[in-house]
């Protein structure tokens, strides 16, 4: 061997033996450095968790009448990562899916697509689960359609069917409540992300509005794992971990199925009325309180949906109408989401302010036709002139020049648009002690605060808006450069941050930039109603294991006091019972034989419709019953619904017929909603088959 | 032409046995390969055969009846005499040629992994040429390098490109299955052989300069196929294609380095018996090493190589003529090779090319190419010590 060679040998065998210890090396970096990464990695890999969902909890009403249960349903399933393997990406198989479930394709199609995969603006109806899971394209179908999927595998690649729970609104009693019961659907993926702080399953449903949403974590139980060992083809080869699923906790409310449903229908006969009398009428609302303790008894607002579709599986167009104007946004919840101006049901806090200011409530006011104010003529919107009349005529015939006089005399007197350091404000004061601008606190997901116009809301709008209206003149055309506008721009732009006469005025009536929603209104009134106190509303009352514990509950909740005299309070349940008496709604409660007090609202809506057309007047009426010792408290809004009196007061009439057991002119106390008028305090049994008291046997 | 410097003062001179001429250090580390191997060859198949319904020890069986016939022909290669097998080689040759050529004949090699390199038999059995070519091109070349009608101890030009003709046929048909990982190790052992036979360093030099610039020719030219692209692209980025190689790759790599330091133990890796790395039983065996006997158990399996080959290059340093060093030479460069190419890609340091582990991997073809391999080594031992 020569030397070469030798060589050769040796850089061979070096050469060698590094490339084996670099294998060795590389061993070692993966079993015993990243051993542990990789073994988790191994151990995703292997394992399934499947997940048997919990049952959910019942939502029930105060006396254990379901108003949400659980039934067992047929579910037609698309697996998206098998059909999206097919060489037309699953066409012709939703195809004929959607002629054999006698769909149309479209629909099918789009239930089928991730809302990510869709453009802005063609999302309606779409998955917001996760690709992964299995997409229900009905949640209740055929049993013999579902036999010929599963039957015919070949033919529907992808497609099954699965016997399920859904959740369940069985309407009892004639009930809706989509609003307050919201409904379930499936997990979006940040809800799978465990961002919101807990973690979640693929196949699990959570609440996505209402009661649902609210109170998710007690409705929802555990969900059962078993965590499986598969092969690589699927297959279980093992089972490692398996728990049973715990069912969820049921919901006793403060509501009333009977009320709530009777009140629906109020609201609805409502604004057919109004729209029978030629007004839009494009929604409305309306709340019924416990005055004594804030107990929501019902809450319901117009135009509403169908729960049930959600599971049962929305078309394109029911998804879409949903959110759409023409069909004035049905998931819109008018009930704590609306904002509307008081009107006249704001008088009642102007009469504190009056009196607080020093104005006797028993003195005779001057009632004209017109008040100057300044230089310009506000008008009487409900009444005609009155001549002198006593303070609480004003009320009972909503007389507005009496406050225009009133509220612009203090106007003047707290420093005008120079206004003084220590101005009394008793205006603001008196909204302000109402908690007008904040939410009441109910316990429903989006509650909209309201608006309280006063000073500091003033110069905080001043301070945003203030270059829109100084720089009118670069930022519109000349042909735009109306003298209305210009006029409006300069005022805006010169003392814009400053509260000016008029908008004190249109304050004392409820008018201008001062907005409630129609729960607010119903706290107010509740809180008139029992001599000051400030409920929070609630409408949960008690949690329930399925064994019949007390999980949890709610104590009603006291959030501050109106803070009035007893006369003042007296003087108020007087005038506003003779609002019913010998007031604008007179006619509505004719012959009405239990005393209430109330107080209609007609208020002025500045905007325009889609359509052009100049909007018309909110419909509000605000009360009380029974006016000498008041329980209940309802609050009807029918927007663009026009008179308080005529759309709104009938509909109230018509909830309290059902709360006291009227018939005509006649009090049949058992036919009354709660004995004695007390709704139930003790806690009732659950059961999915619990039925309305006095509901006739079938 | 025996050299003072690599002469061992112990002789062996006589043979008693059958066996005398087996290096037991060799013999014994390849043993222990062997039945480790037989071992994962049942772990890799055992539950997935049963859970499918299927015999649990078809592989088992046909692992041992493989290695019964390979020690044969390693027993055969070890006791034959050189001077025959010299005269068998161009039979070998010619037969592993037009066993290569059959192979790419149309209804007739079967495809498997993309790359068309097996001749099904009756029986479920199949042939793959190109292990039994590597054997005939180490000796043939080997032969032709070491037969020197001069004074010079080294190979001449003329004799250097007759032994890179008989290279050239049996790559190029490979090339057409295509193979890369084979035609790879071959190229190694060529390149190897010549390195010590004395050639001159410009060829050596320029065959593994003409070899690298061969591999980059051919992956643009498109004379690799998609398929091989795809395999040496996912080799780059394991994440690119999730079900396919790149899937492999990951799948390996994470199955070895789910055993940890001591393993599952044999026949309990859950990655293994949900036969999550596909081919787990050849190309993949090391995985199931990996992930039932952990660092420890893949660690000794690595360590045997290594005593294996460097008792290889003893036995070439030993040997007195340049004809057992150049064969051993070849034999060592291929298993090494080999053993890295197939450890490697499980590992994730190598391209994915589908080599079988030498020893361990099931598969008749290979085990008895190994097997053989093993019987030349101790065929040089054995007699050709100065």
């Amino acid at each position: 061997m020569n030397q070469r060679s030798r060589l050769s040998l040796i850089f061979l065998q070096i050469f060698i033996a590094s490339l084996l210890f670099a294998l060795m090396g590389r061993l070692f970096y993966l079993q015993v450095a990243a051993g542990p990464k990789y073994k988790s990695a191994a151990l995703s890999i292997q394992s399934r968790d499947v997940v048997t969902p919990a049952t959910r909890g019942l939502i029930v009403d105060s006396s254990g009448v379901p108003l949400a249960l659980n039934k067992v349903g047929l579910a037609v399933t698309v697996d998206r990562t098998k059909i999206d393997k097919q060489p037309d990406k699953g066409v012709a198989v939703l195809k004929d899916l959607s002629t054999l479930l006698n769909l149309q394709y479209a629909d099918v199609w789009q239930r089928t697509r991730l809302c990510g995969e869709l453009p802005k603006g063609a999302k309606a109806g779409c998955w917001t689960g996760s690709r992964f899971q299995p997409i229900p394209i009905t949640k209740s179908a055929d049993p013999q359609i579902a036999l010929q999927i599963v039957e015919r595998s070949d033919k529907y690649p992808g497609i099954s069917a699965t016997p399920i729970a859904i959740r369940a609104y069985p309407g009892i009693a004639g009930v809706n409540a989509a609003h307050l019961l919201g409904y379930v659907g499936p997990l979006t993926d940040y809800e799978l992300s465990g961002a919101s702080g807990r973690s979640y399953f693929r196949s699990e449903s959570i609440g996505k509005a209402g009661l649902e949403i609210q109170y998710d974590k007690f409705l929802r139980g555990t969900p059962g794992i078993k965590t499986v060992i598969v092969d690589r083809k699927e297959a279980v080869t093992s089972t490692s971990q398996n728990t049973k699923p715990v069912p969820g906790n049921h919901l006793v409310t403060n509501i009333d199925i009977r009320l709530q449903a009777a009140a629906e229908k109020a609201l609805a006969d409502a604004v057919r009325r109004a729209r029978g009398a030629g007004h839009r009428a494009d929604g409305g609302a309306v709340v019924v309180l416990d005055v004594n303790n804030g107990a929501v008894l019902a809450i319901a607002s117009y135009p509403t949906f169908d729960p049930n579709a959600f599971e049962t599986g929305l078309t394109v167009q029911e998804a879409k109408d949903l959110y759409s104007e023409s069909t004035g946004v049905p998931a819109l919840n008018r009930s704590l989401q609306g904002l509307y101006a008081p009107g006249s049901t704001f008088k009642a806090v102007s009469v504190i302010a009056a009196h607080d200011a020093g104005y006797s409530l028993t003195q005779n006011y001057q009632c004209p036709a017109s008040v100057d104010v300044g230089t310009r003529t506000f008008n009487n919107f409900e009444a005609k002139a009155q001549g002198t009349i006593s303070m609480k005529k004003a009320i009972a015939v909503s007389c507005d020049t009496i406050w225009y006089q009133i509220a612009f005399d203090e106007w003047l007197r707290d420093g005008g648009l120079k206004p003084k350091s220590d101005a009394h404000d008793y205006f603001f004061n008196a909204a302000g002690r109402f908690q007008m601008g904040t939410k009441t606190g109910i316990d429903l997901p989006s509650e909209s605060k309201g608006r309280l116009a006063d000073r500091n809301w003033r110069r905080a709008w001043y301070a945003q808006n203030k270059d829109f209206y100084c720089n009118y003149q670069s930022r519109t055309t000349k042909s735009q450069q109306t003298p209305f506008l210009i006029q409006l721009a300069k005022e805006n732009c010169i003392d814009g941050d400053k509260i000016r006469a008029g908008d004190a005025v249109n304050f004392a009536i409820g008018q201008g930039d001062t907005v409630v929603t129609p729960i607010k209104l119903a706290q107010m009134y509740a809180a008139i109603a029992n001599g000051g106190t400030i409920w929070k509303p609630v409408v949960a009352k008690a949690v329930i294991s399925n064994a019949g514990k007390v999980i949890k509950s709610y104590p009603y909740e006291k959030q501050g006091n109106i803070d009035v005299d007893a006369t003042t309070i007296a003087f108020l349940h007087d005038a506003l019972h003779e609002v019913t008496v010998s007031g604008t709604a007179a006619s509505a409660f004719a012959g009405f034989p239990i005393a209430t007090a109330g107080k209609t609202g007609t208020a002025q809506v500045f905007g325009k419709n889609a359509n052009g057309s100049a909007k018309d007047d909110t419909a509000w009426y605000a009360s009380f019953a029974p006016a000498d010792k008041p329980k209940f408290a309802v609050v009807m809004m029918v927007s663009q619904g026009g008179f308080g009196a005529s759309t709104s007061a009938v509909g109230v009439r018509q909830i309290y017929e059902t709360i006291f057991g009227v018939k005509g002119s006649q009090v049949d106390p058992t036919k009354a909603l709660f004995l004695n008028n007390n709704p139930p305090v003790k806690l009732p049994k659950i059961s999915p088959a619990t039925r309305p008291a006095g509901e006739k046997k079938k | 032409m025996s050299s003072l410097i690599s002469r061992n003062p112990y002789r062996r001179a006589r043979r008693q046995s059958a066996f005398a001429g087996f290096d037991p250090v060799l013999t014994g580390a390849v043993g222990i390969l062997l039945l480790i191997g037989t071992l994962l060859v049942y772990a890799a198949t055992r539950d997935w055969y049963s859970a499918n319904g299927l015999d649990p020890q078809y592989y088992l069986k046909r692992h041992v009846i493989n290695i019964v016939i390979g020690v044969m022909l390693a027993w055969g290669t070890t006791v034959i005499d050189y001077r025959l097998l010299r005269a068998y080689t161009p039979i070998l040759w010619g037969f592993g040629v037009l066993g290569l050529a059959f192979v790419l004949l149309p209804g007739v090699g079967s495809t498997v992994n993309g790359a068309k390199a097996w001749i099904p038999l009756p029986g479920g059995f199949q042939i793959q040429p190109a292990e039994l070519a590597k054997i005939s091109i180490i000796v043939g070349i080997s032969m032709i390098l070491a037969e020197r009608n001069h004074d010079s101890d080294t190979p001449t030009t003329k004799d250097i490109l007759r032994a890179l003709g008989i290279t050239a046929v049996p790559i190029a048909l490979i090339l057409l299955q295509p193979d890369m990982g084979t035609v790879f190790i071959i190229s190694a052992s060529v390149v190897a052989i010549l390195g010590i036979s004395g050639a001159p360093t410009r060829w050596v030099a320029g065959l593994l300069i003409l070899a690298v610039l061969g591999g980059v020719v051919a992956t643009k030219a498109g004379v690799i196929s998609g398929y091989q692209v795809k395999r040496l692209q996912s080799f780059v980025d394991p994440n690119a294609d999730s079900q396919g190689s790149g899937y492999q790759l990951r799948q390996a790599r994470i199955t070895v380095g789910s055993g940890g330091f001591i393993g599952t133990g044999l026949f309990k890796g859950p990655q293994t018996n949900g036969r999550f790395v596909p081919e787990q039983q050849t190309d993949f065996i090391f995985t199931v090493a990996g992930e039932e006997l952990g660092f420890l158990g893949s660690g000794f399996i690595v360590l045997l190589y290594i005593i294996i080959l460097m008792r290889a290059f003893a036995i070439a340093r030993r040997s007195s003529d340049p004809y057992g060093q150049m064969v051993c030479t070849g034999v060592i460069a291929w298993f090494a090779f080999q053993t890295f190419e197939n450890i490697g890609m499980t590992l994730g340091l190598m391209p994915m090319t589908g080599v079988p582990l030498p020893f361990m991997s099931y598969g008749g073809s290979s085990m008895f190419a190994n097997l053989i391999g093993f019987g030349l080594l101790q065929n040089v031992h054995a007699r050709h010590r100065g």
